[in-house]
């Protein structure tokens, strides 16, 4: 019943207004929480997620882009700001915002910020990973991260809830926003929505043959609850997404890095009706598997198969969810509940045992989100800033990303927006 | 949790690989798709149980893939011990814990009621603990080759002397990036309390039968002194391990048991000894002096069914890390150019 108690401690309308309430106890989240307290005003931070899957979908995430110089601790090799944004311009089509600018300045401190937080980077003579000039790795991962940043977080005296769902927005009297709780409204001055991108809300954007890779309580309803009832601006386009091949065997939402499927170039795809999507043997160059997600989601049922061959398993990353085996193709097709003759193009494959795995497109993110001005600030339906209203993080990445992919910038962008609007709540409070 | 329970888990942490710089584990998954029993036990022993992956682990429950590998590879372990263990009849020891405890108790039990019995137990005391000491070390020391048999690895150790460093100051208990702190100093301070209590006796034993001078010794000569330091140290050891054993989840409650039930009796034959030293000039000496050495009785009786195993183990599969190690060396080369 801890949820419910949290629900209503929220709720209770009478209580005096929080100075800044920061929806989402994602990475941005964090970010924003931890910049707002250290300016010395009263914080909130309202996690949908217990505490257990805390976190969004940073819980997932590995590494981070950050520009240096010179060789650093966490590289031994130099990669300059302007090589950075020169890659973000390519794989994002978008002209080079001030927004992006900033980003990509700041992120040179991102390293020492997060190491003042408690978070660790592994040492890139350590592990088998070899070492990458763009991205620093987390020693651990996205989840050993968050852990720091909650600790910081509390230890800074920022107050957090878990299982707290805001519903909705609304302008309140004196300029202060009124977040609608479980059990009531409770007034902030001001509000910091870092819930995250569209993510797993399948019915608000209709994709029902999708996995999400993040978590089930990135939801998007936040997002969809102000574009609305506000009628705050969306940037980027609805029905684009990034997305990978996955294992379909895994879960609907949360299977992060372990589904994600490298082995298709070892490998042959085929569809529900025997066509063959892939053949590395007729086909020299090989498509990247972020390809994939787009053309598995494109066949009939959102589905396809991988088959490989004993050989093909061998030269594959190692699969997290043992693929179906079997002496033959005819049992094989039997196996995975597919005609014999769905495997039929499958013939040249040749070295016993065969496996084969269902496959999915898993959406990572989506190329859609709020429209914010260079502060942070929502822009509302007549197009300009709403006051005392900031985004950060996911939901509105899409104001940099609005198409493509680049690895590392997810953390680099989430901890960036989130302080710089923890940092103008607090101005604004201040005064 | 069962070895499929393991290898399940180790599928999903070798697709992952977020932890590959946490410790010695994860590199030996890399590229790894199936495993052997082998391999499981020698893992198993590559982990210390220091939790630091739970910790970070994306896929701990309630996540639906519920990755608890702690666990597991406790599971493991103990299973490790009851498929090697000799005579094979002490492997239900390893099944339940319980057991172990009820041979200490026994055996215990015996040896005060005889000492309390006989009329010049002095004699007795040595042999009876010298002859279940001496069958611990043959028992122990065949388990050890029994599991060595297993995981030998196919490659010759050209690093013995790392091999032997990792070993004897537990390198990795501790030295891995957020590894929890105190299990080292406190392992440590219970390795060498122990040792100073062996060197006690040992000198007790020679100072009387070489030199011909009868106990009590007096405070300032070496089996007092030594017996007073390193029942102290190994005391504070124990207890702090022992109150580490109330960490929270994740839990193999198996393996937690055998680790209270050694460091029980090792807290018990130290403070029962510390409290001979004490009280020996006092009317409790006899009685306290049964108890002692019923103690000491039971726990060498108990040795080739506890948890000791875990340091020739533990000794074993370091040695192959250290032999693999050496065959592919690190790549430190740029993933993105």
């Amino acid at each position: 019943m801890a949820s419910k108690n949290l629900s209503d401690s929220d709720a209770r309308s009478h209580a005096p207004p929080w100075d800044v309430l920061v929806i989402g106890g994602g990475l941005a989240g964090l970010c924003a929480a931890i910049a707002a307290r250290r300016r010395g005003v009263s914080v909130r931070l309202v996690e949908s997620a217990p505490l257990a899957l805390r976190g969004g979908d940073a819980r997932h995430a590995r590494n981070f882009r950050a520009p240096h110089e010179a060789p650093t601790a966490h590289t031994p090799a130099a990669y300059r700001a302007d090589e950075f944004l020169a890659e973000l311009r390519a794989v994002s089509g978008a002209p080079e915002s001030a927004l992006a600018r900033s980003i990509v300045a700041d992120a040179a401190q991102l390293p020492g910020w997060l190491a003042g937080c408690g978070v660790r980077l592994q040492d890139p003579a350590a592990g088998l990973i070899p070492f990458s000039r763009r991205t620093a790795f987390l020693l651990g991962g996205g989840k050993a991260m968050l852990n720091a940043l909650y600790a910081t977080a509390a230890g800074d005296g920022v107050e957090i809830g878990y299982e707290s769902v805001a519903q909705g927005l609304r302008a309140g009297p004196d300029g202060d926003w009124l977040a609608d709780f479980a059990g009531g409204e409770r007034a902030a001055r001001c509000v910091v929505v870092a819930s995250g991108g569209p993510g797993a809300n399948p019915a608000w954007l209709s994709t029902p043959d999708l996995v999400f890779r993040g978590g089930a309580f990135s939801d998007g309803r936040m997002m969809q609850a102000l574009v609305e009832s506000l009628g705050v601006r969306t940037v980027g386009d609805p029905a684009s997404r990034h997305m990978v091949a996955v294992d379909a065997r895994g879960p609907k939402f949360d299977g992060g890095i372990v589904t994600r499927i490298t082995a298709i170039p070892h490998g042959l795809v085929v569809n529900r009706d025997g066509a063959v999507l892939s053949d590395p043997s007729q086909n020299a160059k090989p498509t990247h598997y972020a390809e994939w997600g787009a053309r598995i989601a494109a066949e009939p049922g959102g589905v396809a198969w991988l088959i490989l061959d004993a050989e093909g398993l061998s030269r594959a990353d190692p699969i997290a969810l043992a693929p179906v085996r079997a002496q033959n193709l005819a049992e094989l097709a039997r196996a995975l509940g597919l005609n014999e003759a769905a495997l039929a193009g499958a013939s040249r494959l040749r070295a016993a045992p065969f496996f084969g795995l269902p496959l999915r497109a898993g959406v990572t993110f989506a190329h859609f989100g709020l429209a914010v001005d260079e502060s942070l600030r929502l822009i509302g339906p007549n197009g300009r800033a709403m006051q005392g209203l900031y985004a950060a993080g996911m939901i509105m990445a899409a104001n940099i990303l609005p198409r493509g992919y680049l690895a590392g910038l997810g953390i680099t962008l989430s901890t960036f927006t989130g302080r710089r609007a923890g940092e103008a709540a607090a101005r604004h409070v201040r005064g | 949790m069962s070895a499929v329970e393991l290898e399940r888990s180790l599928r999903i942490c070798a697709a992952c690989m977020y932890c590959d710089a946490l410790c010695p584990v994860f590199p030996k998954l890399a590229d790894k798709r199936d495993y052997d029993p082998a391999d499981l036990h020698y893992l198993a022993h590559l982990c210390h149980n220091c939790r630091t992956c739970w910790d970070v682990c994306q896929y701990t429950p309630p996540h639906v893939f519920a990755v608890d590998l702690p666990a597991a590879f406790a599971g493991q372990r103990r299973r490790s011990y009851a498929e090697h263990v000799w005579p094979r009849w002490l492997a239900p020891a390893f099944r339940r814990p319980a057991l172990g405890a009820a041979l200490f108790a026994l055996a215990a039990l015996a040896t005060i009621s005889a000492l309390m019995a006989a009329p010049s137990p002095w004699l007795l005391m040595s042999g009876l603990a010298s002859a279940t000491l001496l069958c611990a070390c043959v028992s122990l020391a065949a388990s050890a080759l029994r599991y060595w048999i297993t995981i030998k690895p196919a490659t010759p150790n050209r690093r013995p002397l790392r091999a032997l460093v990792d070993i004897v100051t537990l390198r990795h208990l501790g030295g891995e990036p957020g590894c929890s702190a105190g299990r080292q100093p406190l392992h440590h301070l219970m390795a060498a309390g122990l040792g100073l209590d062996l060197v006690a006796t040992l000198s007790a034993a020679a100072l009387q039968h070489i030199g011909g001078i009868a106990p009590p010794y007096p405070l300032a000569s070496l089996p007092v002194l030594a017996g007073a330091a390193g029942g102290l140290a190994a005391l504070t050891g124990a207890a702090g391990l022992l109150a580490l054993e109330a960490r929270p989840a994740p839990h193999e409650p198996g393996e937690t048991a055998l680790n209270v039930v050694l460091l029980s009796a090792i807290a018990l034959v130290t403070a029962s000894g510390l409290a001979l030293l004490a009280l020996r000039d006092t009317a409790a000496m006899r009685g306290l002096l049964a108890l002692h050495l019923g103690f000491v009785c039971g726990l060498f009786a108990m040795l080739p069914a506890s948890k000791l195993l875990h340091a020739p183990f533990r000794a074993a599969a370091l040695w192959r890390a250290a032999a693999e190690d050496q065959v592919g060396d690190r790549r430190v080369s740029s993933r993105d150019g």
